[in-house]
């Protein structure tokens, strides 16, 4: 992999004001992501994997104050990018789907404009072009009569069709990234695995980057190439998929994976992992590990700086004072 | 959607007859017409004379019917005071009222959208204050007193418009703005509201999403969905209006209907004052008819149901 | 082993005590509250603020101008075209005023919050009858049919109050109506119909509460309507008669002058505006506090 990667973040911090002092949501947030593959952001609600999926896209509410050493898209610098130049990258080449199909689509206008507008703001096609495009693209998203449904309203869908409808509407330029928020959160369970094959065929298919967010650890097991674990808005362990499921290194990862049962392993009727304990408060200086007043391998030391390791060579990287994250008798005592 | 429509019209039809009773009602209230038309000094053989010349002797419900028929044949009678058809009458002044309520309920969305949709975007902003400080104002100012205001500012001391009368275009600015500043407020305020509201639903974040430019996002995406209230708000200030007219023909001297109304009154010219209450009504009763019908044109969730 | 803490300390300020500090933190409520109060006041106390009688007509002093307009203190807002003092017409307008919206608003308020109430915890054919009746009220043109009744009844104060009470009940029936549907289905009431209380009282004693914040902005509001209609009327000259110091009649008085002296014109009116003002950013405070998720 000696291709420059498609998006590179560096020390991504988001911080909002509220009332009682700054919230720190986000904090120095790092990752690669090269054509192709796919990242699987997994973390607990709250712990900021939407927010720094809105600010990729610059989707941010204006009262969020975003910061970072470098975003970059394939080239451009979205951290110096002007209005229009992100615009035009916004729903052509990095699109987005989000995790509200019943309310993400414009009640007042027909499935067919909406497909058509994303087309027609980026492209100079004449609008039977663009439909042409639509019916495309809802069939490749499997929506049988695709032709009929152009003129049909979103109240008139289920929501798993206007999910596909969403996923065909970010796909309309061809985009070289996508971030899915949780895609499949809101469907029915049925419909849940059905849309994300249906995402990730797309994905290998039109050679995509992918950023899934996500909280389900038995999605990312089934589609990501590289793993981020998020957690209290940090990346507390990052790393190819393989190694993170094979040897989790961070305590919460550990826990994570512990919480999902295996088939076959797993007693029938036996306790699922719990982690104990909560999200602490990010109103305020955060210092040291957000993790350790839940974590079984607390030490001192966790309440300072916090470094990182780097296993397996490069690309396996943890935030622990552990450097396997791990106690061992030499660091208590 | 025709089925909506046909129980709204129902419903409408069946309101306009029972304002059409009350507004016949009326003239019972006044005790014995017969006394109106002849006058105080008439004597009692005049005045039963009268009595029978009108009907007046039959009962009340047989009264009502025959006036109603026959103004369903748009016959409301006579004018006691002009002597003539009472919907010719109307029908002369008509023109004025209606130039007025459009060009009132024009000037009312063209001030109070842009200012709702502005307030909306820039929420606690120096704007936003101004426009709900003026809505409040709005709400509060008499309008008889902001047309004598205006006629002492524009007419007395500039002498940029007409006072009085309605020979050219320029005798309606000052009546429009009086007429149309009364039905702001609310336009205004629902507007702000709604565009709030849309302005933080997912789909516009799906719009940005696209690379939508701001504008297209402000007034396709959220404007299209915040103004489907905001229709038959204007609607039924429309109706208001016309009613409120009244006052505004008086001061700046419209010869409209509801300057006859006023003069009518006056009179004790029933019949006219009869007709004009239920034609006012049936204004009413028709735009709310309409705007009921539009609004659910515009939402397709409605049009399809 | 610490202390418990207090109870308060547990529990926070109760819901009264944070009602009153947000109606004392709002500022369009408080500004509204305090003139109205003061309005009130001098109303009340008119026999003892007004410096003359505001009948007493004074042909030689026939529109003498205000004091800052070069007039003197003796008349500190001038006279009028019959040399009746000014500032004491304006004082004796006020009572007029507030009584109109007063009693109007009781009596408009007790029609619509009955109509509404029954049609919100009824329903059905209740709901159907009460709704058609809004929109025949809605649909008759309020300031037309209230001039032609005063004009067949005669111009009296009562037959004033009398009209516009029995034609602005509309907004009350509309307000009640959908905050009974609200609360109609909720726990509390469900509970009293169980343990089997009657229908009026659960009508007053669980309902009614409950929706009186709601009830008491369409009050001021109603009551700034009233006021605002009665001074039309009169300035159409078929509301108060004269020699009755109506604000709405003072204007008009005034108007035959307004070339030359517009301040007969101006006084009256801006008092009404300030009046309605004040009613209407109380009105609008009440609903901020008494509900603040509703603003915007």
């Amino acid at each position: 992999m000696t291709e420059d990667p498609i998006l590179s973040v560096r020390d991504l911090t988001l911080d909002i004001p509220t009332a009682g002092g700054m919230l720190h949501a986000v904090r120095g947030i790092d990752f690669d992501l090269h054509r192709g593959e796919t990242l699987c952001i997994v973390g607990e609600s709250g712990s900021g994997k939407s927010l720094t999926s809105l600010a990729l896209m610059g989707l941010l509410a204006p009262k969020i104050q975003r910061s970072a050493a470098r975003i970059d898209f394939d080239g451009t610098d979205l951290l110096k990018a002007s209005r229009r130049q992100l615009r035009h990258l916004r729903g052509a080449r990095m699109s987005m789907i989000f995790q509200e199909p019943m309310t993400s689509l414009n009640p007042a206008y027909t499935i067919g404009d909406q497909l058509a507008e994303t087309l027609l703001l980026h492209r100079k096609v004449s609008r039977a072009q663009a439909r042409a495009r639509a019916v495309e693209l809802l069939e490749k998203v499997g929506i049988t009569a695709a032709e009929s449904r152009l003129s049909q309203f979103p109240h008139q869908l289920s929501g798993g069709l206007r999910q596909r409808v969403m996923i065909a509407m970010a796909l309309m330029c061809e985009p070289e990234l996508i971030i899915a928020d949780e895609p499949t959160t809101a469907l029915d369970v049925t419909i849940q695995a059905q849309i994300l094959r249906l995402l990730v065929d797309l994905q290998r298919e039109m050679n995509m980057a992918m950023i899934l967010i996500t909280h389900d650890l038995g999605v990312v097991a089934r589609v990501a190439d590289k793993v981020a674990v998020m957690y209290a808005g940090e990346l507390v362990e990052t790393g190819p998929a393989e190694a993170i499921f094979r040897q989790p290194a961070h305590p919460y990862t550990r826990g994570l994976i512990n919480c999902i049962p295996v088939p076959g392993r797993t007693e029938r009727g036996a306790r699922l992992g719990t982690i104990p304990g909560i999200v602490p408060s990010l109103v305020g200086e955060v210092t040291g590990c957000p993790f350790r007043r839940r974590c079984d391998q607390a030490v001192e030391a966790c309440a300072h700086a916090i470094p990182l390791h780097r296993l397996d060579g490069d690309t396996h990287q943890l935030r622990c004072v552990h450097p396997d994250g791990h106690r061992h008798e030499e660091v208590t005592a | 959607m025709l089925r909506f429509i046909l129980k709204r019209l129902g419903l409408a039809l069946l309101v306009a007859l029972t304002v059409s009773f009350i507004s016949f009602s009326l003239l019972f209230l006044a005790g014995d017409p017969a006394i109106a038309i002849a006058g105080e000094s008439a004597n009692a053989k005049d005045i039963q004379a009268i009595r029978e010349l009108y009907g007046f002797d039959r009962p009340m419900l047989v009264q009502y019917a025959d006036w109603l028929w026959n103004a369903l044949r748009f016959d409301f009678g006579q004018s006691y005071y002009f002597k003539l058809p009472v919907a010719d009458l109307i029908a002369e002044r008509l023109s004025v009222t209606m130039t007025l309520g459009v060009c009132g309920i024009l000037f009312a969305l063209l001030t109070a959208v842009p200012l709702g949709v502005i307030a909306a975007i820039r929420p606690n902003s120096l704007i936003d204050r101004i426009a709900l400080f003026l809505s409040v104002a709005g709400q509060a100012m008499p309008s008889f007193w902001f047309g004598l205001i205006l006629i002492v500012v524009f007419a007395i001391q500039l002498g940029w418009l007409p006072a009085s009368g309605a020979s050219s275009w320029q005798h309606f600015i000052m009546p429009t703005v009086v007429l149309g500043y009364y039905a702001m407020p609310a336009i205004m305020r629902l507007t702000r509201a709604g565009m709030l509201e849309v302005l933080s639903a997912d789909y516009i974040r799906t719009a940005r999403a696209k690379g939508a430019p701001e504008g297209r996002v402000l007034f396709k995406h959220a404007l299209r969905n915040a103004i489907i209230p905001v229709v038959s708000l204007a609607a039924v200030q429309m109706g208001f209006m016309l009613g409120g007219s009244i006052v505004v023909e008086s001061i700046f001297a419209l010869h409209g209907a509801g300057y006859l109304a006023w003069e009518s009154i006056g009179r004790n010219d029933l019949p006219t004052v009869q007709a004009l209450i239920l034609v006012f009504a049936l204004f009413y009763i028709v735009f709310t008819f309409l705007a009921d019908v539009l609004n659910a044109w515009l939402d397709p969730r409605m049009r399809s149901a | 082993m610490t202390a418990l803490p207090d109870i308060a300390e547990i529990t926070g300020p109760t819901p009264g005590q944070q009602l009153r500090k947000r109606m004392f933190g709002h500022q369009g409520f408080m500004i509204g509250a305090i003139f109205l109060a003061l309005l009130v006041l001098v109303a009340i106390l008119a026999p003892v603020l007004a410096p003359h009688d505001p009948y007493a007509q004074s042909l030689g002093d026939r529109m003498v101008r205000p004091v800052f307009m070069g007039g003197t203190w003796e008349h500190p807002l001038g006279t009028d075209h019959l040399g009746r003092d000014y500032l004491s017409r304006l004082i004796y307008g006020a009572q007029i005023s507030l009584l109109i919206g007063a009693i109007a608003a009781l009596i408009s308020g007790l029609i619509g919050t009955t109509l509404g109430i029954a049609a919100g915890y009824f329903g059905g054919r209740v709901d159907a009858v009460v709704t058609f009746l809004i929109n025949v009220r809605l649909a008759m043109p309020v300031v037309l049919v209230a001039l032609a009744v005063v004009a067949i009844l005669g111009g009296s104060l009562n037959v004033v109050i009398g009209v516009l009470g029995l034609l602005l009940w509309d907004r009350f029936a509309v307000v009640m109506r959908a905050s009974t549907l609200q609360i109609r289905n909720r726990e509390f009431v469900a509970a009293a119909r169980a343990i089997g209380c009657s229908t009026p009282r659960i009508l007053l004693s669980e309902i009614l509460p409950n929706i009186l914040n709601n009830l008491i902005v369409v009050v001021t509001l109603e009551m700034a309507h009233a006021i605002l209609l009665e001074a039309a009327l009169s300035f159409l000259g078929l509301g108060v008669q004269p020699p009755t110091p109506s604000w709405g009649l003072m204007v008009s008085e005034g108007k035959n002058m307004m070339l030359f002296e517009p301040w007969l014109v101006l006084i009256p009116g801006a008092v009404l505006f300030l009046l309605v003002l004040a009613i209407n950013l109380m009105g609008d405070g009440l609903r901020d506090v008494t509900a603040p998720e509703n603003r915007n």
